[in-house]
């Protein structure tokens, strides 16, 4: 049962590798959402959102992915964690439809009420970050499992730990947006986008930090997978890959290197991810559910991995087919609206 | 608020609610999808100027609904682990590899191509955005056939067994897939798509032909949607008919709560035209029957038996009056669709398909009628199948989350909050975008008409679309 590599770890892999890809796309996307009151100017506006009109959808796509996965390969712990986290994932879900709609709905509208797909967008978007980041929150926290049923009350999910992943997750897919802008815009949109940039850098670490010192105050697991010899030679790296990143991003920024920031950016969230996995694993509800015990039948992952295993090839190719297509830099004449 | 609700029936109500919201657009995106995919490869072929204009007059129209489409499904794909988490835990392993079959094969093609569809003709030239187009087209049909595998398998569960965990678990994936009721299905839905979009396309064209018989793209679009009711009405009527047989031999309580046979006939079954089911009483009052007809619809025999509601046990019944109405209103929509497209056909072999203003005004009533329609039938096939969510092996109640009934009454009300803002916004939207008539140089949702860009279409090719016009 705990091989290396049976299906139920490479369901946790395949899982994990399609939720990592949604928060960093989507994560740029929610991003531009987030910073969307900085910048007041209509033009600015525009090019913001034509950046990444052509490919939102396909960003969201891999939430649905995440979540049609867990239920598919660990139906149990889809049917424990949703439950648990009942309020923030409606919270979510209600802020991707408000920026969701926005792409489209602030083109049509007449332009006294474009402000209010605006507000929707950048709303939407905060109150989407909020929420995925208290979610993450509330699972590392673990949450009151009794036989095949989460136990707890719809509340359980609030604590000081999990709005500081709230606020952790938000500024880190702000950081995403201002490097993304940084990367697809040119002129002064792109000059206050490295200013914002230098502020949120400093502003992420700092999150990384506070949620790196309170999670082994959650549970004593946490700390003993950190800090116990021998795992300390293999977790040890991962703070240190952080600072050097971080390092090679301040110099970027200083530089005024227009491609490096986004992808170093995606760099620091692949490290804070990886942290992530180290303190979970092979929990998929930290301290109760197993990878294991949560997944579905061989027959069912069996299946699923041929779709996978011949499919995936082919989405990643398209999708990364449609950004090379829309690549280079976005101005303002070429508006899609 | 919401203390001494049973969250069963909110969780239910929740998800009619988001599910009705949600499916009038996938049935919209399906049809339109096609439809443009068949305007723009007569644009390429023909080389005809109102084709492209007509595909971007649509395609605009498109993309509002689509963007709705995709954020009311994302709440579905999460909302059976929110309210329905037992459920997920016990059919998960079944359902779940097919609708992660969707997101694979399916949504990622759509929403993959859909950018270059709505964006890229001038970047990729016509060839490319054609094969974009085309995705995203085959995209919505694969779409169709994996969450209606799903959903049929909920209906007539085959091929699995139920493991120590009380789950169920795939025996044979071929037999859950292709099980017994899912062609049906399939074929029923995707023309039920197609015809909800002729019956907007020809609406549309009626209304503008109404203010301007003359308008070119306007008798393009009328003809094509009209041609559409013509053939596809009668097929419709024809595949619901085989789909009602093939429920009569998996679901035989779900038939008899559509036709009202609340008592068993030994010796032919009326047809109950109308009337006014009484779950309680067990009977239908006031019922306008005509003898015998039943039997012959269903059995093709107007004296063989069938029996009724009363071979069941109560707690087996589903709620009589939903499906029993929901049908009659489908089947009338079904009937008039035919009505439009042979009225269509007389006009059009008289010459007058483009003049006869009682034909459009008749088209443009009908164009909300499709959307009717495919609500109306998954009311009858959802309700119908109660009080089960995986056909005669789990009960609804036994299937929903444990959550006080305040937590799903608050989502509830927040859900029906936000959808009354979106979706009047997005409706006024589309109402906007259909009420101005196709012009000359229709600009796409990128706000130019592509055939003037520079781009990378072919200089000769933009020549000889002005030599047509």
């Amino acid at each position: 049962m705990t091989g290396i590599l049976d299906l139920a770890t490479i369901w946790a892999f395949i899982i994990a590798f399609a939720v990592f890809v949604y928060v960093v796309m989507d994560g740029f996307d929610l991003g531009l959402g987030i910073l969307f009151p900085l910048f007041p100017a209509r033009a600015d506006r525009d090019v913001i959102m034509n950046s990444v009109a052509p490919v939102w959808d396909g960003n969201e796509t891999w939430l649905v992915l995440g979540g049609g996965g867990l239920m598919a390969a660990f139906p149990l712990a889809y049917a424990v964690l949703m439950p648990a986290l009942y309020t923030p994932v409606i919270a979510m879900l209600i802020g991707l439809i408000f920026r969701g709609v926005a792409f489209e709905f602030r083109g049509r509208a007449t332009p006294g009420k474009r402000n209010r797909w605006d507000v929707a967008f950048a709303g939407g978007s905060l109150l989407a970050a909020l929420a995925q980041g208290i979610a993450l929150g509330a699972i590392l926290q673990g949450v009151h499992v009794e036989g095949r049923h989460y136990a707890g009350g719809w509340w359980d999910w609030l604590t000081p730990f999990s709005a500081l992943t709230g606020v952790a997750l938000a500024i880190g897919y702000a950081l995403l947006g201002a490097t993304w802008l940084v990367m697809k815009t040119e002129g002064g949109l792109r000059d206050r986008a490295y200013r914002l940039s230098w502020f949120l850098l400093f502003a992420m670490l700092g999150a990384i930090g506070a949620v790196s010192v309170a999670t082994p105050f959650l549970h004593v697991q946490y700390t003993q997978r950190w800090f116990a010899w021998p795992n300390i030679i293999l977790t040890a790296p991962v703070p240190i890959a952080v600072a050097a990143i971080s390092a090679l991003l301040l110099r970027s920024l200083a530089n005024k290197w227009d491609y490096q920031p986004f992808f170093l950016s995606l760099a620091l969230f692949a490290l804070s991810y990886a942290g992530l996995g180290i303190s979970m694993y092979p929990y998929i509800v930290p301290q109760s559910i197993t990878i294991w015990q949560a997944a579905s039948p061989a027959s069912s992952q069996l299946f699923m991995l041929f779709g996978v295993g011949g499919l995936m090839p082919l989405i990643l190719g398209y999708t990364a087919w449609t950004y090379w297509v829309f690549r280079g830099k976005v101005r303002a004449e070429s508006g899609y609206h | 608020m919401f203390e001494g609700w049973d969250a069963v029936v909110l969780a239910r109500a929740q998800f009619a609610f988001t599910m009705a919201f949600h499916i009038v657009f996938p049935a919209f995106s399906i049809g339109l999808a096609s439809y443009l995919a068949v305007l723009e490869a007569l644009w390429l072929w023909t080389g005809r100027e109102v084709f492209i204009h007509l595909f971007n007059y649509w395609l605009k129209i498109f993309a509002v609904a689509f963007g709705m489409g995709v954020v009311s499904g994302i709440v579905m794909s999460y909302q059976f682990g929110t309210n329905w988490a037992a459920f997920s835990d016990k059919a998960g392993p079944v359902i779940g590899p097919l609708m992660a079959y969707e997101v694979l094969t399916a949504f990622f093609l759509e929403s993959g191509f859909l950018g270059v569809m709505l964006f890229g003709l001038q970047r990729v030239g016509r060839r490319l955005h054609f094969f974009a187009t085309l995705m995203v087209a085959i995209g919505t049909l694969i779409s169709a056939f994996w969450i209606l595998s799903a959903n049929s398998w909920l209906q007539t569960p085959t091929g699995y067994a139920v493991n120590a965990d009380g789950q169920f678990v795939a025996a044979d994936w071929f037999k859950v897939i292709f099980n017994p009721s899912f062609p049906y299905r399939l074929v029923h839905m995707v023309l039920a798509a197609y015809l909800t979009t002729a019956l907007v396309v020809g609406a549309v064209g009626a209304f503008h032909l109404l203010r301007d018989a003359h308008l070119a793209a306007a008798r393009v679009m009328f003809s094509m949607a009209m041609w559409m009711a013509t053939l596809v009405a009668p097929i419709q009527i024809l595949a619901g008919d085989q789909h009602g047989l093939n429920t009569l031999e998996h679901q035989p309580v779900k038939i008899m709560a559509m036709e009202g046979h609340f008592t068993s006939h030994p010796d032919g079954a009326p047809l109950i035209l109308f009337g006014w089911p009484d779950q309680a009483a067990g009977k239908v009052k006031y019922a306008i029957e005509i003898p015998k007809l039943g039997s012959l619809v269903l059995k093709h025999s107007p004296d063989a038996p069938l029996a009724g509601l009363d071979t069941v046990p109560r707690e087996n019944w589903p709620p009589v009056a939903i499906p029993f109405w929901s049908f009659r209103i489908m089947v009338g929509m079904g009937v008039l669709m035919m009505g439009l497209g042979l009225l269509s056909l007389w006009a059009r072999w008289r010459g007058t398909l483009y003049q006869s203003r009682l034909l459009h005004a008749f088209a443009l009533a009908m164009g909300p009628a499709g959307f009717v329609a495919v609500l109306a039938g998954w009311f009858t096939t959802e309700v119908g199948r109660q009080p089960f969510t995986v056909y005669g092996l789990l009960r609804t109640a036994d299937s929903a989350s444990p959550l006080a009934a305040p937590a799903v009454g608050s989502s509830l009300i927040a859900f029906v909050i936000v959808y009354f803002i979106v979706y009047a916004a997005g409706l006024t939207y589309l109402f906007r975008l259909m009420a101005s008539p196709p012009h000359h140089g229709e600009p796409g949702p990128s706000g130019k008409a592509p055939v003037h860009g520079a781009g990378i279409a072919p200089a000769a090719g933009v020549a000889a679309e002005g030599a047509v016009r």
